[in-house]
């Protein structure tokens, strides 16, 4: 009982880092209504950023913040420079694109920062919540953060003119255009919140898993895993997916015998199909209803 | 008499001249790669992908041969080093080898990292008879000279590295329960295989447990390796994991007897990350020097090898003990190509790459030497068994000798 | 490096692409196209013809892709599966069975299907970035499978199973790669005119109406459900032998061989040689195996960069590929003499 409840909590500081690296993730998607494949590794680069700025000296909450302000151009112009030019094209050839940013992204951050691990301080420190040794201070600050950025979006969208407009430019950009809602802006708006937001969750994760240029690769499929066990359309639902992808994949790896521990991650796998076939738009999410 | 003598004089010399010159002239023998000003090497690395980590082996190695030619190259011939990334797929390091020989007709192929990658180009380098030589993997099955003639190792292999771990459990905690954390690939389970044959029903193994190279972390598996009771933990991890198996085992309050497999044993690059605090206490074996260890502050080559890298890779990480490995792996190159004089056929280079004989370099540890014979191909075999003490590894024990393929 | 032949034969996948979209020359392309082929193994070094038997086989392992995502709208970034389990079919019925190596293709093809369908049952229910996303699964999974414990025995586990190439039969004066040069090439135009005889036949429309419009498609009486499954089944035969040609060519298969990377390569070579192009396949297949040796020469520390620039610039000049850039041309050309 001890062995459950130590995994389940193990499993939810996991799913912490997913649940932050889902909203991110649902972010994008519902700007752009596609999954931005290098939302991973500008989440690493924004990270690698701050790292560098504390290098430099700077003052912790002053490189995080600055860092969150960076990404947020970067991925407002890596929209306008890189995605506009193609707006008409295939929703694969975009994918494709996707692909191209994340070996530009990787292959520039191993050049400039090599290969070896680093360590990324946490401002919640390490040592164990409570002394209790169950879970430590940074995994409940994670999880924190994490609840704050969905408050914050959550506000964002419903309470706030800009946030209405993006609902309505990813919903239906031909009349949001007629009532003056400048879509091609909202989409770029889109990019920068979603790339700020990937750098917190990277900010977050590094101190858990080292920084390095590869350190996102499958922490995002996860966290695509968790979005969509939540449903793309709903931020909440993705926080919730991405403990649960965690935690599911910490139990099953641990109790599930004989194959459990090597096929943790094809379990986890199994699972996400399995909830997409019995409700395919996601926990919950929206059912899409099309007019014939 | 007296006219044909005069006659006989520059005669006989000519004769001195040609028996002299003639054997040093027709000694000049070149394969393919080699010739009288350059020597073609090629090498193979995973530049990018998931080891991409590993790719400053290869870098290091290029550095050094920068440093060798810009002293004069080996015996006057520059050496031309030609390396090619494979991103870690076996298929493409099967393509980038096909292009050295055949493409590129480099002189041998040295290096190449990763055991399956290896393991999908043995067969072709043999069958074409291209040396194969100091493979970047301690995958035991890279020193089978009977099949594998030009295949050869360089490290020590990781089965006998487990061998020495069992060796010092046994002596020092035959009551212990051992917890093992392993990467679910051809290194981890080689490492699981030295141990688990030295431990035979010994002492109880109470858990085994995976990980793949794409986990985002371990801490799941520390937690049940803690709840399985065990007190000797034997760490089979690359770096990355290697830290994290350490902090979070101390923030757990997690404290056995901690063995970590030597390819993550560096202060620098594991253990500074990790909390030097978290790690004090952990064992490992070592065969070359850490450059992170005070212990080597005023150690001549330990300064030499900090020099080259000043010069030659401002930017490689001077923390990283692959750094290290690079280094003397392309001292070991170079050391083989200088014994080949001006034969440089490939016949040659596997001659004297197995009759390495108590060869010394000075970034190994000392007392560890290269020894190599027609039936022995593991340069490396010896290693030391240390201790973390919170600040530097103090080696203690005597300088053990692998159990696997011993003997020339 | 000599950068000459991947020049020689870009212009003659552009020359072939050109002459195959021409209405009625056809026959005489595919002539011209076999009569190249073949001459080729006898005018280049060894490791050119190496490396162009791996362009085959990427191209019929796109075909199959695109038979799945250009023709039937179903989205798949999970091909490198199918094209595992074809490779290490024939591995393993090549290692443990004794078989020769030509019966493994056909045996390869059959299993490939049988899971390409099974699969495709419950993918039934996912539309779009769904589906995507569960193939994705699928490809992240299966070095992970590859490599499990109850499978080690047949696979070999981590360390995979070397395999020997074929000599040429009845004697004939070519090398193995040669050999299996043709043999590839073979397989391949079978493979080709296949995958064109059913895209012009009445199931190949009703395909393409399941894409264009499920909706009209269902109403039409089209049994979308038995067709989706069907197509995947297809594509997934199509990569499969692709897979089981590949695992010839290296000589060696092993679990870390097929990972999600294969898949993505495959996803973006189906893109760059256009997605509902079959002759653009053989450019999707040159795109993926020489330009990241290009990026390489270019830039050893940033070849990735190099290789997403070039691939942006791509996708730029040509959105919908070459394939369907071709045709573009083409039909203003045509229209413009009219």
């Amino acid at each position: 009982m001890e062995l459950f409840l130590h995994q389940f909590l193990a499993g939810l500081a996991t799913g912490g880092i997913y649940a932050l690296m889902a909203l991110a993730i649902v972010m994008i998607y519902q700007a752009i209504d596609s999954l931005n494949f290098a939302q991973g590794e500008m989440a690493m680069f924004s990270t690698f950023i701050a790292w560098q700025l504390l290098q430099w000296q700077l003052p912790f909450w002053a490189a995080f913040f600055l860092t969150i302000a960076i990404a947020f151009v970067g991925g407002f112009v890596i929209e306008r420079v890189v995605f506009k030019p193609l707006r008409h094209a295939h929703q694969l050839a975009h994918i494709v694109v996707f692909i191209a940013l994340f070996a530009i992204i990787n292959s520039m951050a191993g050049f400039l920062w090599d290969f070896s691990i680093k360590s990324f301080p946490s401002p919640f420190g390490s040592h164990p919540l409570f002394g209790q040794r169950l879970i430590s201070a940074h995994d409940a600050g994670m999880i924190g953060v994490t609840l704050i950025i969905l408050a914050l979006l959550y506000g964002f969208f419903r309470y706030t003119r800009v946030g209405l407009s993006m609902r309505a430019a990813a919903a239906n950009p031909e009349s949001a255009r007629l009532v003056g809602v400048r879509v091609g802006r909202m989409v770029a708006l889109g990019w920068g919140m979603a790339a700020a937001i990937g750098s917190v969750a990277g900010m977050m994760i590094a101190p858990v898993v080292f920084l390095e240029p590869n350190m996102m690769n499958s922490i995002l499929l996860y966290g695509f895993a968790g979005a969509v066990v939540g449903g793309l359309t709903s931020p909440g639902g993705a926080v919730i997916g991405g403990f649960a992808v965690g935690v599911i994949e910490n139990l099953a790896g641990t109790f599930v015998p004989y194959v459990g521990r090597e096929l943790k991650l094809s379990i986890a796998l199994v699972l996400i199909v399995a909830v997409l076939t019995v409700k395919p738009s996601g926990l919950f999410g929206e059912r899409i209803v099309n007019r014939v | 008499m007296t006219r044909s003598a005069p006659r006989l004089l520059p005669l006989a010399m000519l004769g001195l001249v040609v028996a002299w010159a003639g054997p040093a002239l027709a000694q000049k023998k070149y394969d393919t790669g080699a010739s009288d000003t350059e020597i073609k090497i090629g090498h193979i690395g995973p530049y990018s992908g998931p080891a991409s980590a590993y790719g400053t082996i290869g870098k290091t190695i290029a550095a050094y041969f920068n440093k060798v030619n810009a002293e004069g190259g080996i015996n006057g011939r520059k050496i031309n080093f030609i390396t090619y990334d494979d991103g870690y797929s076996p298929p493409k390091t099967v393509e980038q080898a096909r292009k050295l020989v055949e493409s590129d007709e480099v002189l041998l192929i040295f290096n190449s990292l990763g055991t399956a990658h290896n393991a999908s180009i043995a067969r072709y380098m043999n069958s074409k008879k291209v040396p194969q030589l100091f493979v970047a993997t301690g995958a035991t099955r890279f020193g089978d000279a009977a099949n594998f003639p030009w295949t050869m190792g360089w490290q020590p292999n990781y089965q006998s590295e487990g061998r020495v771990y069992a060796k010092y459990v046994l002596q020092n905690h035959p009551n212990g329960k051992i917890g093992i954390l392993y990467q679910n690939d051809d290194y981890g389970k080689d490492y699981l295989k030295g141990l688990k044959d030295a431990i035979g029903d010994k002492i109880k193994i109470v858990a085994e447990l995976p990980y793949e190279a794409t986990d985002p972390t371990i801490d799941s598996q520390i937690v049940s390796l803690r709840a399985s009771g065990a007190d000797i933990f034997f760490n089979v991890t690359t770096p990355k994991f290697a830290a994290q198996a350490i902090r979070k085992a101390a923030e757990i309050g997690w404290k056995p007897v901690h063995l970590l497999n030597s390819v993550s044993a560096s202060i620098g690059s594991v253990l500074k990350p990790a909390g030097l605090e978290n790690a004090k206490g952990v064992l490992t074996t070592s065969y070359l020097k850490d450059p992170t260890d005070p212990t080597w502050k005023d150690d001549p080559a330990a300064k030499a090898w900090a020099e080259f890298m000043q010069k030659y890779y401002p930017d490689g990480d001077r923390t990283s003990a692959f750094t290290v490995y690079g280094y003397l792996v392309a001292q070991t190159l170079e050391y083989v190509l200088k014994q080949c004089g001006n034969e440089l056929t490939r016949e040659n280079v596997m001659k004297h790459a197995t009759n390495l004989k108590n060869v010394e370099l000075g970034m190994l540890l000392p007392g560890i030497k290269l020894n190599t014979g027609p039936k022995d191909y593991f340069p490396l075999e010896q290693l030391q068994m240390a201790r973390f003490n919170g600040e530097n590894f103090e080696v203690f024990g005597p300088i053990l000798a692998g159990d696997i393929g011993g003997g020339s | 490096m000599n950068t000459r032949p991947f020049w020689i034969s870009l212009v003659a996948a552009v020359g072939a692409a050109v002459v195959m979209v021409l209405p009625r020359r056809r026959l005489a392309a595919l002539i011209l196209v076999i009569a190249a082929a073949s001459i080729l193994p006898f005018t280049v070094k060894n490791f050119f013809v190496f490396q162009m038997t791996l362009v085959m086989v990427y191209t019929v392992a796109i075909l199959g892709l695109n038979i799945l995502t250009g023709f039937n709208g179903q989205f798949s970034l999970g091909h490198s599966a199918f094209y595992a389990v074809g490779a290490y079919t024939a591995a393993v019925l090549m290692e443990h069975g004794g078989v020769a190596y030509y019966w493994t293709l056909p045996v390869a093809g059959i299993v490939c299907f049988a899971s390409g369908f099974l699969f495709g049952l419950p993918a039934l229910r996912l539309e779009g970035i769904y589906l995507a996303l569960a193939t994705f699964a699928l490809a992240t999974a299966t070095p992970q499978i590859l490599k499990s414990t109850p499978l080690e025995h047949w696979t070999g586990g981590v360390q995979g199973i070397i395999l020997n190439k074929p000599d040429a039969p009845f004697g004939l004066p070519l090398n193995p790669d040669q050999w299996l040069y043709f043999f590839t090439l073979a397989v391949a135009l079978l493979m080709f005119i296949g995958a064109y005889n059913l895209v012009n036949s009445r199931s190949g429309r009703a395909m393409m109406a399941i894409r264009d419009n499920p909706i009209a498609a269902r109403s039409m009486g089209i049994p979308v459900e038995l067709y989706k499954s069907l197509t995947f089944g297809l594509s997934a035969l199509y990569t499969g032998v692709a897979g089981a040609l590949g695992a010839l060519a290296i000589q060696f298969v092993a679990p870390d061989s097929f990972t999600f990377l294969l898949s993505i390569a495959l996803f973006v070579g189906l893109v760059v040689g256009g997605v509902g192009s079959i002759a653009g396949t053989f450019f999707g297949g040159l795109f993926i195996l020489f330009v990241p040796n290009i990026a390489e020469q270019v830039s050893k520390g940033l070849a990735g960069a190099v290789f997403g620039i070039i691939l942006i610039l791509v996708i730029y000049l040509m959105p919908s590929g070459l394939g369907g850039t071709i045709r573009l041309w083409l039909y203003r050309l045509l229209q413009g003499t009219r």
